[in-house]
């Protein structure tokens, strides 16, 4: 099985969100950057993280893959707590992919490698049954015929979809994805949201932090507003964006629409 | 590619050269092909001119027919050269036995030095002084303190062959060394590598061996390679101890003939083997500026 949401049975019998996050506190050194994040991902859900650069999405991505120790909080996926101490931290990573801004594709592999490595080196896949799955999902994006080229020879939107389908070869439970689009060329935009709208389509959890806001229009089942350090607004994508209650979003949603982004 | 020697080669990398700098439309062929021929005749000239006049100043100094019949005696060197070269082999016995422990050490060294978190500080601390004191002590030192100390202890059982201490010597000496290239290639990999090796599930081993060193060494082949052109050479201070290699073959010949030309065999036998090498690392050194070149773009 790939992994896809719309392959995994309902389980209907967990009720429990599919990520919670409580009392996130996350600092650099004298620099807070989050501030008691309270957020609760249901399943199939696609939420969508706002506000303005250096307003702490990446880091919240970041501290929910465990790339960056926290504070103080709690962080539960699938009711299973993953910032207890003592928690296998690579089993936890496994179940929750992320995809970066920057691609972070291996560039002395190809692209099958890159896609099948962890399916076989961390979950112990066989090759062959690594190398099947992977194909079927490189098929699945229009890949297919890339397989066997090297990163440094596929555009900016081929190697991010490819960095999509690396992290959905773990079947993760959750996908995080970091400003996937913001290192692209306008004309590459597409190719990239058009995946992430057809894994939205087949039920994939989602946590997307953007600036493509036409997209978190289209896309998500929720829209928050990061400010400050906490979640300061939340809603259905047309409450926030055509009536935001709160001044800062407002004034945040205001120059997103002078600069022709929404 | 650009010549051996930094001359131009061709007029193809000569016509790419004038295209970059006059940032203008390709230039005719023929135009091309006269500015390389130009400067290649320029340097072939002030080469022999240079050349020429320092074999006039040696050949004409008051005491040149002492020194040629001392350091270039065509008798003594037809009869040296293939005992020096016979002798040569145990020098790249030396040599490529040592280069395989010294690739494994220094690798372990490195690997250990770059272990994160409060934990590993011992492995760090013993890694990092084994670099400093291999690195402060000459490795002549190290040879002899080595070479002569332990067979002195009269422990039983304990091996007597000087080739084994030499080749024990040289691999905790240049280890140090080489452990240091690896890890500043182990440094410049990216920290997002290692990020999105983690966030797969990787463990930090795993990311290390598949996604992380693969990487680093490829980097670091060229000063590898650099290393291992002097480590070639050191080979002939293993003599001191007692193993019969090429220096030690050429000192007997002189000191039977009383002449030095045995060395300069020995020295002609170290150009022919060591300067293809110190080509090739160049080479790839260019090749992989080239490619950096062509990625930044």
């Amino acid at each position: 099985m790939s992994g896809l949401a719309e392959a995994r049975p309902e389980s209907s019998a967990s009720a429990r969100p599919a990520l919670e996050i409580a009392g996130l506190w996350k600092s650099f050194g004298q620099l807070t950057v989050l501030r008691g994040v309270d957020l609760t991902v249901a399943e199939h859900e696609v939420v969508c993280l706002i506000g303005s650069s250096g307003c702490g999405k990446s880091t919240l991505l970041r501290c929910v893959n465990l790339l960056e120790p926290i504070d103080a909080g709690r962080i539960l996926v699938e009711g299973e707590e993953i910032t207890a101490p003592g928690v296998d931290v690579n089993r936890m990573r496994r179940r929750i992919g992320i995809v970066f801004q920057s691609f972070n594709l291996f560039p002395h592999m190809s692209v099958l490698r890159n896609v099948t490595l962890a399916p076989q080196k961390a979950t112990g896949k066989s090759r062959a049954r690594a190398e099947a799955d992977a194909t079927e999902l490189l098929e699945r994006f229009g890949l297919a015929d890339k397989r066997n080229e090297y990163p440094d020879r596929l555009s900016g939107g081929q190697q991010q979809r490819v960095a999509i389908v690396r992290a959905l070869a773990m079947a993760p439970d959750l996908l995080l994805l970091d400003e996937i689009t913001s290192a692209l060329d306008p004309e590459l935009v597409a190719e990239v949201l058009n995946v992430i709208r057809e894994l939205a389509r087949g039920g994939m959890t989602m946590v997307i932090a953007t600036h493509e806001m036409g997209f978190a229009r289209d896309v998500a089942s929720r829209v928050c507003f990061l400010d400050g350090g906490v979640i300061l607004e939340q809603g259905a994508p047309a409450d926030m964006f055509s009536h935001p209650r709160e001044a800062r979003t407002q004034q945040f949603l205001e120059r997103i629409i002078a600069a022709g982004r929404l | 590619m650009s010549g051996f020697f930094g001359l131009p080669s061709g007029p193809r990398d000569s016509g790419e050269l004038l295209r970059l700098e006059s940032g203008g439309p390709p230039r005719s062929h023929r135009r091309i092909d006269r500015a390389a021929v130009k400067s290649t005749s320029i340097a072939l000239v002030s080469s022999v001119v240079f050349f020429g006049l320092l074999a006039v100043v040696v050949v004409n100094a008051p005491n040149w027919p002492a020194v040629q019949n001392y350091f270039f005696n065509s008798e003594i060197f037809d009869y040296s050269l293939p005992k020096v070269i016979d002798a040569f082999w145990v020098n790249v016995r030396l040599f490529l036995i040592a280069e395989v422990l010294i690739l494994a050490l220094a690798l372990l060294l490195a690997v250990l030095r770059s272990l994160p978190g409060p934990v590993f500080f011992p492995l760090r601390l013993l890694a990092t002084i084994y670099a400093d004191v291999f690195r402060a002590i000459p490795g002549l030192l190290i040879i002899v303190l080595l070479g002569f100390g332990i067979p002195g202890l009269g422990i039983a059982g304990v091996p007597t062959d000087p080739f084994l201490y030499a080749v024990v010597a040289l691999t905790l000496v240049y280890s140090a060394y080489v452990s240091e290239v690896y890890r500043a290639g182990i440094e410049s990999i990216h920290p997002s590598q290692e990020a999105a090796a983690r966030s797969l599930g990787l463990s930090r081993i795993q990311a290390l061996r598949y996604v992380i060193l693969p990487q680093a060494v490829r980097r670091v082949i060229p000063p590898l390679l650099n290393d291992f052109i002097g480590l070639q050479k050191d080979t002939i201070l293993v003599s001191y101890i007692g193993v019969v290699e090429a220096f030690r073959e050429s000192s007997i010949i002189e000191s039977a003939r009383f002449n030095s030309t045995p060395y300069v065999a020995l020295a002609l036998v170290f150009l022919v083997i060591t300067i293809p090498l110190a080509r090739f690392t160049d080479w790839l050194v260019a090749r992989d500026r080239r490619r950096f070149l062509a990625n930044a773009r």
